[in-house]
């Protein structure tokens, strides 16, 4: 059983981003970039159901710039078996890389595609759910829990008010959430063997996939600051401004 | 007039309230408002619907396979309704995201994320990078399928209204999930999303027992939801659904507590448009006072009782 893995190359979570001043975007210039923390996530999980013997090959895809390469070598490192790359210099918004993902899996007939919850750039949280419903299979995000079986798969989704538990015939959809795994480090020799992988290049245009963003970015702005306040000596101290400058208590 | 259809959120017993910020969210777009209502047995549910301010009419599918309102099978309720509407909404919640971006898809149209802000009917404003960067960005689909943010709509008066309920055709049972448990967190507490006061606790608590004997005793003197960091819920402090944050549960409530939590950006965009703010924290350099209106520099498990002490 094959599992694909798309992985998305983002600015590094610890980076706090700077809004360019003609509001046409976000500086990237010099910024760390990483692989989205969630598809490390869902790489761990496929990796794991690979070495419990559930499943045969791990491919990740990513979508983007050449660089993506960089995202998908590591992703080979943590122990994705090849790479692909679908590589266009678009702006790729979630439904454009939900056809894409869809172009691949026709290719490779996986049976579990697991995508992260959320990219922490766009904060979109929508992928794997626009994939899912492209392919017509059932879709169970924000996993914390998955187990495999009987060609079902159990899965635990964190919800609003707590968690709960679906079964779902494959092939399936699965986004990982943060409490799925504690993915692991990508070591020197890994690292090293993960370069003579196999890594496959395609154009949209070779998928036959439109990736023409539906969404114009007008502007990018700063929210607005919020100022620090003071610091008070002590209890007696806050519960005075809080009474009686805040008035919130 | 452009029609507006908007997913109530409910459990079938009754609506959950932020339907009323997604139907604040489509009154900013303007139009006339449709709620649907997909779920078994939830005919109070309708009639709750019915009485929201400003709803026009309410769209009931009453159905055992939408028992548990599976994002498949309402998926393509919602694409054999959409017909006639300009805009297709529900709240920013697990469940709308959870189902929105899958309507989308079947409509082949863009969905757009957790808007804070209607510019025009086709243009909005919704925060990327942890709310680093706010984007507006304008829709060039024929169906603009939206999330809302609750914090960012003030909910719409749930009564005044009076609007015609609709019986609907359900779709198909796609048969493709089968919920087997659900384990919802038992409170007393008022919701992390309608709290006025929120107390939040991060690491710096230490442990499950010590959470719960440091801010519990503060949570009930100010009939404050209990928050947390992510640390804290990965440590097994809480359970998941406390979490505040970029992934967690976005708040907005007149007061923060934001107690032995750093304040790291994605904890950060979670709180930051809370009223007012405070901090307890024991690093003076803890980037969590660069936020907070008030700071206050102490061991926790020192301040936090005598703080309960004053509030008298
Ligand atoms: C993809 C991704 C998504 C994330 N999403 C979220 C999210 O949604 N929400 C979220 O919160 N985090 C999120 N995080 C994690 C985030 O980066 C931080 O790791 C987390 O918020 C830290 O939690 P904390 O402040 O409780 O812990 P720490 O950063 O360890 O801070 C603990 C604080 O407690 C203080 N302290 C310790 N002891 C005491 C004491 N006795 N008295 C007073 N103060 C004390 C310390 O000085 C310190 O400042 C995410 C991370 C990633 C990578
Ligand atoms: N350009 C991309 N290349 C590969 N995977 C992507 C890309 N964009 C999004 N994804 C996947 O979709 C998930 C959710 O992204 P989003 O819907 O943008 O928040 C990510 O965690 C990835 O798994």
């Amino acid at each position: 059983m094959k599992i694909l893995v798309p992985v998305k190359r983002v600015v590094d979570y610890n980076v706090k981003v700077r809004v360019k001043a003609d509001g046409t975007g976000v500086d990237l210039a010099n910024v760390k970039m990483s692989m989205n923390p969630f598809d490390e996530i869902s790489l761990e999980e496929a990796v794991r159901l690979k070495e419990a013997g559930i499943a045969t090959d791990v491919i990740a895809v990513s979508c983007g710039l050449p660089a993506c390469q960089e995202t998908l070598r590591t992703a080979m490192a943590i122990g994705a078996d090849r790479g692909i790359l679908v590589e266009t210099a678009e702006d790729l918004q979630p439904l454009a890389v939900a056809k894409l993902i869809q172009a691949i899996a026709k290719k490779e007939q996986p049976q579990i595609v697991i995508f992260g919850k959320q990219a922490i750039d766009d904060d979109a949280n929508q992928t794997g759910q626009m994939f899912a419903a492209l392919m017509g299979w059932a879709q169970a995000t924000f996993a914390s829990k998955v187990a495999l079986a009987n060609g079902l798969a159990t899965v635990t989704r964190e919800i609003d008010g707590g968690a709960e538990t679906v079964e779902c015939k494959l092939p399936v959809v699965i986004t990982s959430d943060l409490r799925l795994n504690e993915p692991r480090y990508a070591t020197l020799p890994n690292i090293m063997k993960a370069k003579k992988k196999p890594l496959d290049v395609f154009k949209p245009a070779d998928l036959g996939i439109d990736v023409t963003p539906r969404l114009t970015l007008v502007n990018i702005a700063e929210p607005p600051k919020r100022r620090a306040g003071i610091k008070v000596a002590d209890v007696q101290q806050l519960v005075a401004k809080l009474r009686n400058e805040a008035k919130v208590i | 007039m452009t029609k507006l259809l908007v997913i109530a959120e409910h459990d079938n017993a009754g609506l959950k309230a932020v339907t009323l910020n997604a139907v604040a969210a489509a009154q900013k777009i303007g139009g006339e408002i449709h709620v649907l209502v997909a779920g078994s047995g939830c005919v109070a549910v309708a009639a709750a619907a019915a009485k929201i301010a400003g709803v026009a009419q309410v769209r009931l599918a009453d159905a055992e396979h939408y028992a548990e309102q599976t994002p498949e099978n309402v998926a393509i309720l919602v694409q054999a309704q959409a017909a006639g509407y300009s805009h297709i909404l529900a709240a920013a919640t697990g469940m709308g995201k959870n189902l929105l971006p899958r309507v989308a898809a079947l409509l082949d149209v863009a969905q757009i994320s957790e808007i804070t802000a209607v510019v025009s009917p086709d243009t909005f404003v919704r925060p990327t990078y942890a709310g680093n960067a706010m984007a507006t960005v304008q829709s060039a689909d024929a169906i603009k399928v939206i999330t809302a943010r609750g914090t960012a709509f003030d909910a719409v008066a749930a009564e005044g209204g009076d609007a015609a309920i609709e019986a609907i055709a359900a779709a198909a049972d796609l048969g493709l999930v089968r919920l087997i448990g659900r384990e919802i967190t038992q409170s007393a507490r008022p919701e992390l999303g309608a709290a006025k006061v929120i107390v939040s606790g991060g690491r710096g608590l230490g442990s499950r027992e010590k959470f719960d004997e440091v801010l519990e005793p503060l949570a009930d003197k100010l009939n404050a939801a209990l928050g947390a960091s992510r640390a804290a819920v990965d440590a097994g402090f809480v359970p998941n659904d406390y979490q505040v944050g970029q992934t967690g549960k976005i708040v907005a409530p007149s007061l923060y507590f934001a107690i032995g939590i750093s304040g790291a950006l994605q904890h950060l965009a979670g709180m930051k448009d809370s009223k007012v703010i405070v901090a307890i924290n024991k690093d003076e350099d803890a980037p969590i006072f660069q936020v907070a209106d008030y700071g206050l520099v102490a061991d926790l498990f020192q301040a936090v009782p005598a703080l309960i002490a004053e509030l008298g």
